[in-house]
């Protein structure tokens, strides 16, 4: 008897889920002081990527409209720089472990910015193909180095490995000052 | 030879309750490990949106929770989206009092980690989305998460 309660004790254990929750996590910037002008941080054109959307949910990425399917390869051609365009953001050489020197695009940001009317939906699908181009050059990345995806990579003993590839590809995506675009 | 015998009417035997006691601890076991002890009930209509890149959250207790969304009852609340903080919708302005009361039931080492998890209707315009970042922004209360279910994010368009 005891053996049947047990084990359907550690069945309900195992089979209830208690319904975990998931999302895109994201780090806000503190509020600026008030003392310090807004403009004394400037960022050099080539480093900003930027992304705006409009109340009709379109987009304008770095000043030309563009559909929301292609903006994932235009992040990753921008966050790599692959082709050291001067257009694209400025590559520095960083000492990494596991990788050595390497050129690294370490000051760029990607800067979205919304109307007040755009759907959040719209917004969540932007942020969402943002990370997913970091995550795909971090995935080819940590394949060529270590033959196994960054994505994959859990528990402690991968931690030095993820910070090495997180060095070389920084997430930047900068929750930036509500505007009014679009117009309403 | 020995005979097996039947003897007299087949009859079914009861069923034994001399396990009932077992099961009834059992279920209480189970109930006591399942249930979360306060749990709001959520009072707008809520779709969070679908993405792909979606990470768990985890550690429960450093969780507070945000709901935007339209109200599920119309008739009383109107159908523009509101936030619903625990079990009232609230102003943006009281965000901030909202997250200290949050700071203050939390272990004073695990302040720094605690997460704001918005959960926010699909169709929410970004404007009362943008007001509440800001007002998070003014508690200090920097990390947090958009809560979203896996799926095609173009289907959140």
């Amino acid at each position: 008897m005891a053996d049947i309660a047990f084990l359907l004790l550690i069945f309900f254990l195992v089979t209830t889920t208690m319904n975990t929750d998931s999302g895109l996590s994201r780090q806000l910037p503190p509020m600026p002081d008030e003392e310090v002008p807004e403009d004394d941080i400037k960022i050099r054109e080539r480093n900003i990527f930027l992304v705006l959307v409009n109340k009709n949910d379109q987009l304008m990425v770095e000043n030309e409209l563009m559909d929301i399917s292609d903006i994932r390869e235009a992040a990753k051609e921008f966050i790599a720089n692959p082709n050291n365009d001067p257009d694209l953001p400025a590559k520095t050489p960083l000492e990494v472990p596991y990788f050595g020197t390497r050129e690294v695009t370490k000051n760029h940001v990607i800067s979205i910015q919304t109307d007040n009317g755009t759907s959040y939906g719209a917004y969540i699908a932007v942020q969402n193909e943002l990370v997913a181009a970091y995550n795909e050059l971090r995935n080819e990345l940590a394949m060529q180095r270590f033959g196994e995806k960054y994505t994959d990579m859990k528990g402690e003993a991968d931690r030095p490995k993820k910070d090495a590839i997180e060095e070389i590809y920084p997430l930047a995506i900068s929750e930036a000052e509500p505007k009014n675009i679009g117009g309403q | 030879m020995a005979r097996f015998q039947r003897s007299g009417k087949k009859k079914m035997p009861g069923i034994s309750t001399a396990s009932l006691p077992d099961i009834v601890f059992m279920l209480l076991f189970f109930f006591m490990v399942t249930t979360v002890m306060k749990e709001v009930t959520v009072m707008v209509r809520l779709r969070v949106p679908y993405a792909t890149e979606i990470r768990k959250l985890e550690n429960r207790s450093l969780v507070s929770y945000i709901y935007i969304g339209q109200p599920r009852s119309t008739e009383v609340y109107g159908t523009y989206p509101r936030i619903q903080l625990n079990d009232a919708f609230a102003s943006k302005e009281r965000i901030r009092e909202f997250i200290s009361a949050e700071r203050e039931k939390m272990d004073e080492n695990e302040r720094p980690k605690m997460t704001v998890s918005l959960k926010v209707d699909n169709n929410v315009e970004m404007g009362i989305v943008t007001d509440v970042k800001q007002e998070l922004r003014k508690a200090s209360a920097l990390k947090i998460n958009y809560s979203s279910r896996q799926g095609d994010p173009f289907d959140n368009l």
